[in-house]
């Protein structure tokens, strides 16, 4: 008899493995995300910066995304909206039975509330809040936007995960949020500064039933957790890719590609083309307010040269005039006859016309990026050989940031922007940005195309506007160039973008 | 001696006071805005204007001065403007990962440069003297980022023997946590080893020289005796202040070595500190570090009662 009890142990203890072994395994999938240095903020209203909205897009969502197109596409919302013939209406029908991370439900006062601060309190909001006449609760679930004037990147703006017009319950909203809570498929965990952000899957998310793309459609949540780890050397997130370490690292140096490309543990992602470096120009004080002066300026500068000394690898960059790659709807070839001249004689007799006194061209920039830095050593000689006096300032990231809005400090800054899905997205074509080009006619093909609702039309007004940015030199694009990023061998789900997602990531 | 320890911690105010006002003055002569940072490229001036007025950046250069000073004396370093914490609480999470690389980058320095130092000195003139020397000149000639990617490289990813870089995830436990300070701490150890070894062996020369070891072996007594009873303790001195010396460094932060090992200590948080342009938190390190510097410096003299009976205070 006693040894009854034993035998039925061993028999539970045999049927339980057995059926463990039968049963699919269930571990947990855990990413770890190696990203280029800690977000400022889990609010992504508050912040332009890329790191920021590739953190915050996996717990916070807006009514809008884009999908792999980059058309608009819906997200927290039922549909594209409803527009008024004359543009001035946005009817917005809002998801039923979707719910914050605290377990509240979604309605339209919460996004009525939310729209109120992103219009008041973020960057990209307060560029369009005098256009916005109100923003009204129509019903439960449903959203008016009322416009003083037709604005046709709206919809853009609303769709756009950087300084986002995300969702918020209406109770915990504030100038500073305390906490934030999402409605997206993932929640934080723990954060751990300069350590970790962890984020769980959201048990109550509602995914959208539509097939992926790009950020629109089905959100997943394959994996059960996702860790963004802030890695701010390059080479150390090269490293931690290639040891294993990383499923995923942002940001990877162009010579590190062949290295990747050999490795048996990880695959290389070339994101082609990522964005557009950039000669900002000062438009309100300084030499460059004079017109001969900036087009001497564009006529010298050897964009071949300064891409290769950039980039180093044809693999990293493209010799490319149009403000937008090929295969964009934007792309126009309008007045991309001044890009890329390589004409000192040119830009000498240019500067000769104008009496050119010797003052020096003053280039601000960082070595932050490096490519910023070998661009302008580069330009910086051919300028010299057109008969510009050049003075370099080179600064740390935070410096430039600062200066930059003083237009007695620079004539020109370099920065460098990805390709945004609207032209409207950037205010450097706007009178009111920080380089202040303002040109009647100019501003006048800006206005129109911001408020045609045509998409043909607003193609056609866009070369216009191109050609205008040529002409009248309102900024230089250097060129295109790309991004590397790099990926654990089998990892499924991930799609190039400059702000990589992995609601749809498995390994 | 309670006069000569009064009288050094008074000393250690004053510098704690001249290193707040100097932190204090320095971060705000540099130019750079860290509300314009945290908001990013597309934001306006006037958006970073509205952001400075939030944080108090706005406020006259005097009355952010006091407010300082009269929040740090009560042991108030301020709030984070990056992280929206108490910079107690930042500089206390960055605290483990900091001690104890320091201690096993010492422990590991000890370990290779005493042995190696005192051998030279008994074996002065051999080629074991002249290698020992030459290799630690080379140690210390190698910026110790090289060695920090060469290792990372060769020992991490191509071996992976080692993490390549971090402190652990979330499921990371204690012992999980000191595996990631394994391979910058032999990195630091062998870099930091090198002053050892040259400290350890000129001390050494000059105790071997002298009469009353040259007594004791004619005595018959044996030479390890000789070298670690009677050489090695009057070498101490010396050793004891480079030794002291180097945990100072170590614990002021490793700011290289935990940059590429991607370390979340004292030194990578001032790197992006400064970078983010955070003032308090440069502030409240540059001021613990300065109080760890002369609190180490002060224990180590307090050392040299212990090792040497003639030392007095």
């Amino acid at each position: 008899m006693k040894h009854l009890p034993m035998i039925s142990r061993s028999v539970t203890i045999a049927l339980l493995a057995s059926v463990a072994f039968a049963l699919p395994a269930t571990a947990q999938t855990k990413l770890d995300i190696a990203i280029v240095g800690e977000a400022d903020t889990f609010d992504p209203m508050m912040s332009t910066k890329d790191v920021v909205s590739i953190v915050t897009q996996h717990f916070v969502e807006t009514l809008y995304t884009f999908d792999a197109n980059w058309a608009v596409a819906p997200l927290l919302a039922t549909e594209l909206p409803a527009i008024s013939a004359d543009g001035l209406t946005y009817t917005i029908g809002i998801r039923e039975g979707i719910t914050f991370h605290d377990g509240s439900a979604m309605d339209s006062a919460d996004v009525v509330a939310s729209l109120e601060r992103w219009k008041t309190q973020s960057p990209r909001g307060k560029s369009v809040a005098d256009k916005i006449a109100s923003i009204t609760a129509s019903g439960p679930f449903e959203v008016t936007i009322q416009m003083n004037t037709a604005y046709a990147p709206l919809l853009s703006l609303l769709a756009f995960s950087n300084s986002a017009a995300a969702v918020y319950p209406s109770e915990t909203l504030a100038e500073t949020l305390e906490k934030v809570v999402g409605t997206g498929p993932y929640q934080i965990a723990e954060h751990v500064p300069d350590q970790y952000l962890q984020l769980t899957k959201f048990p109550g998310y509602v995914s959208r039933t539509e097939p992926s793309s790009g950020g629109a459609g089905a959100r997943q949540q394959l994996a059960d957790e996702i860790r963004f780890i802030p890695v701010p050397d390059a080479n150390t997130r090269v490293e931690g890719l290639l040891s294993g370490q990383f499923d995923f690292a942002d940001g990877l140096p162009a010579e590190s590609l062949a290295r990747i490309e050999a490795s048996d543990v990880a695959d290389p992602m070339l994101l082609r083309p990522f964005g557009w470096p950039i000669f900002a120009i000062n438009h309100k004080a300084g030499l460059l307010t004079d017109l001969k002066t900036r087009q001497a300026l564009q006529a010298a500068l050897p964009i071949d040269d300064m891409l290769f000394a950039a980039f180093g690898d044809d693999n990293f960059f493209v010799v490319d005039g149009p403000m937008y790659p090929e295969g964009w709807t934007w792309r126009s070839n309008a007045g991309v006859e001044n890009y890329n001249q390589n004409d000192q004689t040119k830009a000498a007799a240019l500067l000769k016309e104008t009496g050119y006194d010797g003052t020096p061209l003053r280039i601000l920039t960082s070595r932050q990026y490096e490519f910023h830095f070998k661009m302008a050593e580069v330009a910086k000689v051919a300028l010299e050989a057109a008969g510009f006096t050049v003075e370099m300032n080179v600064v740390d990231w935070a410096t430039l940031g600062q200066q930059r809005n003083d237009p007695a400090l620079w004539d020109v800054y370099i920065t460098h922007s990805p390709f945004l899905p609207e032209p409207a997205l950037t205010d450097l074509y706007s009178a009111t940005s920080r380089l202040g080009w303002a040109e009647p006619a100019k501003d006048a093909i800006l206005a129109q195309f911001t408020t045609e609702t045509d998409q043909a039309k607003r193609q056609e007004l866009f070369g216009q506007l191109q050609q205008k940015l040529f002409e009248d030199v309102g900024f230089i694009k250097i060129g295109g160039f790309n991004a590397l990023m790099g990926t654990r061998q089998g990892l499924t789900g991930v799609t190039p973008t400059p702000w990589p997602f992995f609601w749809n990531a498995a390994k | 001696m309670k006069t000569y320890i009064l009288k050094r911690i008074i000393g250690l105010m004053v510098v704690i006071f001249l290193v707040l006002t100097i932190a204090f003055v320095i971060v705000r002569l540099a130019p750079g805005d860290p509300a314009a940072l945290m908001l990013g490229p597309e934001a306006s001036a006037e958006d970073a204007a509205a952001l400075r007025k939030q944080l108090g950046l706005d406020q006259p250069i005097v009355i952010q001065y006091l407010t300082f000073v009269f929040n740090a004396v009560q042991g108030d370093l301020g709030r984070s403007i990056f992280f929206n914490q108490p910079v107690t609480e930042v500089l206390l999470g960055r605290a483990e990962p900091t001690i104890f690389l320091s201690l096993f980058s010492l422990l590991i320095a000890l370990v290779i440069a005493t042995p190696i130092g005192i051998y030279a000195a008994y074996r002065r003139g051999s080629w074991l003297d002249q290698g020992a020397i030459s290799t630690a000149m080379l140690a210390a000639s190698i910026p110790s980022f090289w060695t920090g990617l060469m290792f990372q490289r060769y020992l991490a990813t191509e071996l992976g023997w080692f993490p390549a870089s971090g402190y652990g995830g979330p499921d990371a436990d204690f012992w999980t946590r000191m595996g990631h300070l394994a391979l910058p701490s032999i990195v630091l150890g062998i870099v930091n080893s090198a002053l050892i070894i040259r400290f350890t062996r000129a001390s050494m020369l000059d105790i071997l020289g002298e009469d009353y070891i040259r007594t004791a072996r004619s005595k018959g007594m044996g030479e390890a005796r000789v070298i670690l009873r009677h050489a090695l303790k009057n070498a101490a001195i010396p050793i004891i202040t480079v030794v002291g010396l180097t945990f100072a460094l170590l614990v002021s932060g490793a700011v290289v070595t935990e940059r590429v090992f991607n370390i979340p200590g004292m030194g990578n948080l001032i790197v992006s500190a400064v970078l983010r342009r955070d003032y308090p938190v440069i502030q409240g390190t540059l001021i613990v570090v300065a109080t760890l510097y002369v609190l180490i410096n002060l224990a180590t003299d307090l050392v040299y009662l212990l090792v040497d009976k003639r030392v007095k205070y």
